[in-house]
């Protein structure tokens, strides 16, 4: 069973990598790191069972808050044109315009 | 980039010419031909590809996305290979803390890559004969996870047994890091330390003189698709 699950995870990653790579615009490849991030702690989790060493599942939690971070900077980023950009001084400044 | 992109193509090349060694042993072939070279075969293919598509890129934008669904399937690959205190630093620092300061340097250099003025013989030649060196290397090396390997037989008995006799941590790579070279890794975190200080003192002098001005003044919208950089 974790042979199909394995394969089945190889398998939307492939598709998923070819989606990063031809993807016309920056959103296919940030959707893209998303998914390739979600399937990495799924290989994580059905490789460990298929290797019957479950030690490492924990390291998925780890992956998935990576996952998150790198997904709102590059977001923020294409947003803001800056990491470092705040919303609060946005607001401040068009109060007074 | 290029450059960086290039050494990772061979490293990737060479992982797959390391996994992919046939064992001389018939026996040994039946123990590595099963489900983690299947894994680790499609694993180095991907990142093959990836690597790829990080050269032939001229937007920084998706190179750097590129580069962190890299790092992600790099931190698989170390998985795969039991090497999971490699595989968390990877994906951490490949993944979460580089895709940061890759964009935080976009903001101050432009999103799209000028078409390489001089000719590529030279680079490429460089390359090539590196990494034919590099492979060649590897010829040399003895089998990929073979139990009596040079490297297993000088000290790594000694931790082994000294770790069990003296309670030390359970993981046998934790001690070794935490114990047997305890102030080894003192080093490390000093030299660490040392860098993020210096790092610190440098990006705070730059704000000081010009920072701030640059950033009012100047509008910051990021540019997609060409034109200006």
């Amino acid at each position: 069973m974790f042979y199909v699950a394995t394969g089945a995870v190889l398998a939307a990653l492939m598709l998923a990598v070819i989606r990063a790579i031809r993807g016309p615009t920056v959103f296919d490849r940030v959707l893209a790191s998303n998914t390739i991030g979600t399937l990495a702690i799924l290989l994580l989790a059905s490789y460990g069972f298929l290797t019957d060493r479950p030690e490492f599942l924990d390291i998925g939690l780890t992956y998935g808050l990576l996952n998150l971070i790198g997904t709102f900077a590059v977001l923020k980023f294409f947003r803001h044109g800056d990491l470092a950009h705040d919303i609060a001084e946005d607001q401040e400044k068009s109060r007074w315009k | 980039m290029i450059l960086a992109a290039a050494e990772r193509a061979q490293t990737a090349e060479q992982a797959a010419g390391a996994a992919a060694t046939v064992p001389k042993d018939p026996a040994m072939a039946a123990v590595t031909a099963n489900a983690e070279t299947f894994v680790m075969m499609i694993l180095l293919t991907l990142l093959a590809a990836i690597t790829l598509a990080i050269i032939r890129q001229r937007n920084m934008f998706g190179v750097v996305i590129l580069a962190s669904i890299y790092s992600f399937l790099m931190a698989s690959v170390m998985l795969a290979l039991d090497a999971v205190d490699v595989a968390m630093t990877e994906a951490s620092v490949g993944a979460g803390i580089s895709t940061v300061v890759l964009l935080t340097t976009l903001y101050l250099t432009g999103s799209v890559e000028y078409p390489r003025p001089r000719s590529v013989a030279i680079p490429l030649f460089v390359s090539l004969v590196v990494g034919a060196a590099l492979v060649w290397g590897t010829i040399g090396l003895p089998d990929f996870g073979i139990a009596d390997a040079p490297i297993h037989k000088h000290v790594a008995p000694t931790y082994i047994e000294y770790s069990k006799k003296h309670e030390m941590p359970p993981n046998m790579v934790t001690a070794v890091l935490a114990d047997f070279r305890g102030f080894d890794t003192l080093g490390e975190t000093t030299v660490v330390f040392t860098a993020g200080i210096g790092v610190l003192l440098l990006l705070q002098g730059g704000w000081r003189t010009s920072g701030n001005s640059r950033r009012d003044d100047e509008d910051n919208e990021l540019d997609i698709d060409g034109g200006e950089a």
